[in-house]
């Protein structure tokens, strides 16, 4: 985790660690991080850099510096494609089937 | 809970690590020299996909059909997606993203030099699409199985949004080469202007690469810049072919012997000289990205001002539903 | 002409405005993409831009389909001139500063929120279709203004000055979006449950945007005063046909070409 030059979290715009829980039933995982100068913009911006491609049914945004760690991040999920924005799939594209490695 | 390590037993700890194919965690001990190699690499990378956003960017109020415009819209977004996943990866090592995009303002950190080149027409939309986001595919996907775990994650996440980025690409230039002769013509000029750029964006030749061993060692470099130039050339030429546009390169054929294609000769003096701050548009480049940061410094005050002054607070969310009877 | 027909060209002027709003505001966000005063919002206002382009290429479709002369998404967004577009004057604003980018943000997201949240009960299902899915994206658009707008309007003085002046650019351009179905020839849209009277959803879009502003400490401006109104009826800015160059040169240099 970083901190700023003086050892606190003081800065400013201060990072925060993102958790998703892309759908019921699952729980939430890391998803990466963000600055935000508090945790209502962290939410919106956690929105749109983490969610852009689904929903996801609940976010959690905390402060880097209240988290303690004690072992290596888990693996961050994966997110699929949104359904309705269909040009973020691959396979939106009429691509001539010889065309490889597309 | 910490061990102490002695600097030789965490050395060899960092050593089995790597050779053993495993990831090394934020909270690992590592080498001052891997720290800042990754720092550099990563945060130079981040810089690329921030300044990579202004060459396609310029023609988002000019796309021509409505789906044009939001593919564009869609990859743009994701380059600076990209951008801030890249940051955070950096930061995970120690260091704070203000100070590297003071580094980028100041000139002393680079991003990749292909986006020193202008984008002139349409077509170059296209290109760049398929032959530079194919460029940076081949060298990302290797990146996904870096030794340093935050940056291998990030690569994995932008390498599955990347996929679409080089389709659409590819997808562009094949209607503009299957539609009017003017058409054509500009997706032909465009390859023309473009190929090159691409191709060096793969670096130095082997034997010009002082530090390409040493990333290898450490498992930040999984193939060389020899061995994924020729990977990329090999997978362009066909599909080339199937867009009906010829590549700039009388010397291109197919070496039997050898499995892949022969090229021409690279232009290193020109590469040299973008490099070095003196392509078509370097300066314009950075002084956009530092006329952003620096005009929107009283908006980043302001929002630091605000969270200070109400700091202890609860979260807004839903604090401004209002219910009209 | 028979009441049918008559119906369905007062439709497709009716949508083909809510469309042209969409499209025209989408085009003034693309503009901040790499000029964001924080990388962020390069990602937040384009989001916000890739949700009206959505909501704008299913309304125009739409309208083109009730005009029934073949006209496509793209022969409206590339081939009509500047009177012919109907989109109010706020869309159209130029982005100015952040602060009156951010207030004209506000005042629109919001009164999207109460137009498509009236209707989503429209008796066209076309229409009410693209409105279910619009709401969830404008109730986003017009929180993630409102932030910007509260923490402006109460960040430092310079950021207050600034989101003041800002609410004075744009405040004068809100009153369009209300005016009377009369007005805006599309009283019989209205009367056939296909569209609503912009009128009633002025009390909505006034409680959520004051309170907003009261959050950001800023004054709603005094009523009255000058109106500037004659979008819906093709009557632009002079900003607009400089847009309107931009947006439609390269299709129209190539006429009848697939992109």
């Amino acid at each position: 985790m970083s901190t700023s030059p003086d050892g606190t979290a003081a800065a400013p715009w201060p990072l925060w660690e993102v958790f998703v829980r892309p759908k019921r039933g699952l729980s939430h995982t890391h998803a990466g991080s963000l600055h935000a100068p508090d945790a209502a913009l962290a939410l919106q911006n956690a929105r749109d850099l983490f969610t852009r491609r689904q929903e996801g049914v609940s976010i959690w945004v905390v402060r880097a510096s209240d988290i303690t760690a004690s072992s290596p991040d888990e693996k961050e999920p994966f997110f699929d494609p949104a359904g309705d924005k269909v040009y973020r799939h691959p396979t939106f594209y009429d691509i001539p089937p010889e065309a490889e490695h597309l | 809970m910490t061990v102490e390590f002695s600097a030789d037993a965490a050395q060899a700890h960092f050593d089995a690590l790597i050779e053993a194919d495993q990831r090394i965690e934020p909270r690992d001990w590592m080498p001052e020299g891997y720290r800042s190699t990754l720092v550099r690499q990563i945060a130079q990378h981040a810089h690329s996909e921030i300044i990579g956003m202004q060459p396609e960017g310029n023609w988002l109020t000019r796309a021509p059909s409505l789906k044009r415009k939001a593919i564009l819209v869609a990859k743009v977004q994701d380059e600076a997606g990209h951008g801030l996943y890249l940051y955070g990866a950096a930061e995970t090592l120690g260091v704070s993203r203000d100070d590297l995009l003071d580094l980028l303002h100041a000139g002393r950190q680079r991003y990749s030099s292909i986006f020193n080149y202008p984008t002139l027409t349409w077509a170059d939309v296209g290109a760049i699409g398929w032959l530079v986001d194919g460029a940076a595919i081949m060298n990302q996907i290797p990146l996904t199985r870096c030794s340093y775990g935050p940056y291998g994650r990030a690569m994995v996440r932008i390498c599955k949004e990347e996929s679409f980025h080089q389709r659409q690409g590819f997808e562009l230039l094949l209607t503009l080469s299957r539609g009017t002769d003017e058409q054509h013509a500009m997706a032909q000029d465009a390859v023309d202007r473009w190929w090159w750029p691409a191709v060096m964006m793969f670096g130095p030749a082997d034997s010009d690469s002082p530090h390409s061993s040493q990333s290898m060692a450490w498992g930040i470099k999984r193939f060389s810049n020899d061995e994924l130039r020729q990977r990329f050339i090999d997978i362009s030429v066909p599909q080339a072919e199937i867009l009906g546009l010829q590549l700039p390169d009388a010397a291109l054929a197919w070496n039997a012997e050898r499995g892949h294609y022969d090229f021409g000769e690279i232009d290193w003096s020109e590469f040299k000289r973008v490099l070095s701050g003196d392509g078509p548009c370097n300066r314009q480049r950075l002084a956009r990205r530092v006329e952003a940061h620096e005009e929107g410094a009283w908006v980043r005050e302001a929002a630091a001002a605000y969270a200070a002054k109400h700091a202890g607070g609860a979260a807004e969310p839903g604090r401004r539903h209002v219910d009209v009877a | 002409m028979s009441e049918q027909t008559l119906l369905a060209s007062a439709s497709a002027r009716y949508v083909t405005g809510l469309g042209d709003d969409a499209l025209v505001l989408a085009q003034r966000l693309c503009e901040w993409a790499t000029r964001a005063p924080v990388i962020e919002e390069d990602v937040a206002l384009l989001n916000v831009a890739l949700d009206l382009l959505g909501q704008a290429r299913a309304l125009l479709a739409y309208a083109g389909e009730l005009e029934g002369g073949g006209r496509t998404e793209d022969d409206l967004a590339f081939g009509r001139d500047e009177r012919a577009f109907r989109n109010c004057q706020l869309v159209e604003l130029p982005n100015g500063d952040f602060a009156t980018t951010m207030a004209r943000q506000l005042l629109f997201s919001a009164y999207q929120y109460e137009l498509y949240t009236a209707l989503s009960a429209s008796s066209d299902e076309r229409i009410s279709g693209v409105a279910c899915k619009a709401v969830k994206e404008v109730a986003y658009h017009r929180e993630h203004a409102a932030s910007w707008v509260v923490r402006l309007g109460d960040g430092t003085e310079e950021s207050h000055g600034r989101m003041v002046a800002g609410l004075e650019t744009v405040w004068p351009f809100a009153g369009e979006l209300f005016e009377p179905a009369d007005a805006v020839e599309v009283a019989d849209v209205v009367a056939a449950g296909i569209g609503c009277d912009p009128a009633r959803l002025h009390r909505g879009w006034l409680a959520y945007v004051g309170a907003v502003l009261a959050e950001a400490t800023v004054q709603i401006p005094s009523p009255g005063g000058w109106v500037p109104t004659g979008g819906r009826r093709g009557l632009h800015t002079e900003s607009f046909g400089y847009l309107l160059a931009e947006m439609q040169h390269l299709h129209r240099s190539h006429p009848g070409a697939t992109w």
